[in-house]
């Protein structure tokens, strides 16, 4: 890819911890273990798979809310993986994020103009036409009422407060959004209302978005490209289309074939893929490839040598033995 | 032969500080043993309380309910709303029984699996520890989850998600009740884990021939495993039918936005999401006329204006069928078909 607005290179998050008496036992959970992959200008990558896989970590890291253990993150051909916090600051109006909870991420005893205005007061701009105006013209792009700027979020619904999240993280005109399950909370005929708006400002303001998201009709609906992955690792990259159609590894087999499909007649002749076993901890992934305790078609080697991403057509597949 | 669950113009209402929410208004359906029922609708359209109010979970004192349910057990038919509490008592977890959305808040933390099924069983059954103990491990097994002896004495912290809702599973039909009641039992589970607890779910029916009333928004899980599907809106039942004829012939304009306005894995139009415009309506004085009317782009189709003044009652719609909406199955798909058209 020429130009992209992102680069991730063997990005590595780990935590630590202790447990036991007196904290003897150390461990390490390796919530986002070495992952890559690129996002174009104006593209939108899913970062798809199962709770514990490390895309919400990996979302969070990129967006340096927490320090990388190891890797690159190199937004606009910048490495920012240690950037310092001042230099993170000025970032950040070009990286913003967009939360799952409407709830938790809006401050209850602030007005919708100070939430949205927020950005402004942060960076100290001073936007054309002065602030109010500013904040109106953004509430009344994501299809909020500009009147309603005093309001408090207890007022709106759950698709209403989503709206405000995606206001205020539009406040700077970004480049780049990490969107973290910004529709699961919402109703489905709400959530399709929140996709559309997300496509639309996309178009107009040349946004690039990852996607982070365990919804996988919604994310084949949004995304250009999708990253699916396991135990913080990445098990396959490819455009939308191949990703769905003809998947190459057996987890994005095993994971499409879990989705329901809304069509009663489709779900009768559907066979689905049974995963033998169950998520390993994170803190003790198999050794070799990680999706191998689960896999069907895992060989000795699977269990002790970990594969490398290789192209095959539009894909990129972590595995021994692909489709 | 009678259907196991009859409900008759069920109403519920709460008084709130700002006024009297109706949560659900003149609710009518029925239940056949072996049958799986799915109720959909958006949150606040009344599934819940509806279901709470089959299991006799609402406080009478401040509750507003009208209206009957039915259970026709062997020995007889019981009316839920008129039963003594004593009897409800015995009826829930024996006769009916419900799992939650989410596992962890519904076991307890400091009890293990054992105590928790053990109590189950022992409240409607006559026997000691030692043969609490054996049918909880049967169940357990039953569920599929390994190595029971084991687990039987751990605790809920140590299951995963789906082993957890395993765990209530094996807990609801401990006492082989004829009625289980899904609230969202996938809700809160990873799509992997989803579809191995809804076969589990299909499995158990087949075991047991109970009677599954499947509470969801999740249309692909509603094709996957139900029979028949009850569509709610504002604390209504707007459409009632086979699976089948409800997902390819709606006969409701709010229907026919839900199916539209969901993304499928298998199809690739990339274009936009047809959202249902606006907002469902606040429960408290809901408008005359029909609740849907405002989102609803079928509206203006309707002569008169009809759609403000009266309320849809429920209607026949063909066999088995019946919604709430002045147009017939053929004017939707015609208006439906000429909209497509341009």
């Amino acid at each position: 890819m020429s130009d992209p607005i992102l680069q991730v290179k063997g990005l590595k998050k780990h935590f630590g911890g202790t447990s036991g008496l007196m904290g003897r036992n150390k461990f390490t959970i390796k919530a986002v273990d070495g992952i890559d992959f690129e996002v174009g200008r104006g593209e939108t990558v899913g970062l798809v798979g199962e709770s514990g896989c490390g895309k919400t970590t990996a979302g969070r890291t990129i967006m340096r809310l927490y320090d990388p253990t190891a890797g690159e993150i190199i937004y606009d051909g910048v490495d920012i993986a240690k950037a310092s916090p001042a230099a993170l600051k000025g970032l950040r109006s070009q990286m913003q994020m967009i939360f799952q909870d409407p709830y938790a991420s809006l401050n209850p005893k602030h007005t919708v103009g100070k939430i949205v205005a927020a950005p402004f007061e942060i960076h100290n701009i001073e936007p054309e036409g002065g602030v109010k105006r500013a904040v109106q013209d953004l509430l009344d792009r994501v299809g909020l009422n500009p009147e309603h700027i005093n309001r408090f979020p207890h007022e709106f619904s759950g698709g209403q407060r989503q709206r405000i999240g995606i206001a205020r993280a539009l406040a700077l005109r970004p480049k780049l959004i990490i969107a973290d399950e910004p529709v699961s909370a919402l109703d489905v005929s709400i959530q399709a209302q929140v996709v559309n708006l997300l496509d639309d400002l996309q178009e107009e303001f040349g946004l690039s978005y990852v996607f982070v998201a365990h919804d996988l009709s919604v994310v084949q609906h949004i995304s250009d490209r999708v990253v699916v992955m396991y135990l913080g690792k990445v098990m396959e990259i490819a455009p939308t289309e191949p990703l769905f159609k003809t998947p190459h590894h057996p987890y994005t087999k095993a994971l499409l074939s879990a989705v329901p499909v809304p069509d009663p007649e489709i779900e009768r002749k559907r066979e689905r893929i049974q995963m033998t076993g169950e998520l390993p901890s994170p803190a003790n992934p198999p050794q070799g490839c990680v999706f191998n305790t689960r896999c069907w078609k895992a060989q000795d080697i699977c269990r002790s040598t970990a594969p490398a991403l290789v192209q095959i057509g539009a894909s990129q597949v972590a595995c021994h033995f692909p489709d | 032969m009678k259907p196991f669950l009859e409900v008759k113009d069920l109403s519920v209402a709460f008084t709130t500080e700002d006024g009297k929410v109706q949560a659900t208004d003149s609710v009518t359906f029925s239940l056949n043993l072996g049958e799986t029922l799915a109720i959909v609708g958006e949150s606040g359209s009344g599934k819940s309380v509806s279901s709470m109010a089959i299991m006799g979970l609402h406080n009478r004192h401040r509750t507003d309910i009208s209206g009957e349910i039915y259970l026709n057990l062997d020995s007889g038919a019981v009316e839920i709303n008129s039963a003594e509490e004593e009897v409800i008592r015995k009826l829930r977890g024996n006769q009916m029984a419900m799992i939650f959305q989410d596992p962890m808040s519904s076991l307890h933390p400091y009890y293990t699996i054992n105590n928790q099924i053990s109590e189950a069983w022992l409240l409607h059954n006559k026997g000691d520890k030692k043969a609490a103990r054996a049918r909880t491990l049967e169940m357990l097994d039953l569920v599929g989850i390994p190595d029971p002896h084991k687990r039987i004495d751990e605790y809920p912290h140590q299951f995963s998600g789906g082993m957890r809702q395993r765990v209530m599973i094996a807990m609801a039909l401990v006492n082989n009740p004829k009625l289980l009641i899904a609230d969202e039992p996938t809700t809160a589970l990873d799509v992997t884990v989803q579809a191995e607890i809804l076969s589990l779910i299909k499995d158990m029916q087949k075991e047991f021939n109970t009677a599954v009333l499947l509470i969801t928004h999740d249309m692909g899980v509603v094709a996957a495993v139900a029979d028949r599907i009850n569509v709610m809106y504002a604390g209504r039942l707007v459409e009632q039918g086979p699976i089948d004829d409800v997902f390819y012939h709606p006969a409701h304009p709010y229907t026919v936005g839900l199916l539209g306005s969901i993304p499928r894995v298998d199809e690739f139009h990339g274009g936009r999401l047809k959202a249902i415009q606006g907002q469902p309506p606040s429960l408290i004085n809901l408008p005359t006329g029909c609740a849907f009317r405002e989102r609803c782009e079928f509206a203006s189709h309707v002569p008169g204006n009809l759609c403000a003044t009266t309320r849809p009652e429920s209607t026949e719609k063909g066999a088995n069928r019946q919604s709430r909406c002045h147009l017939s199955i053929a004017d939707i798909e015609r208006i439906s078909a000429e909209r497509s058209a341009k």
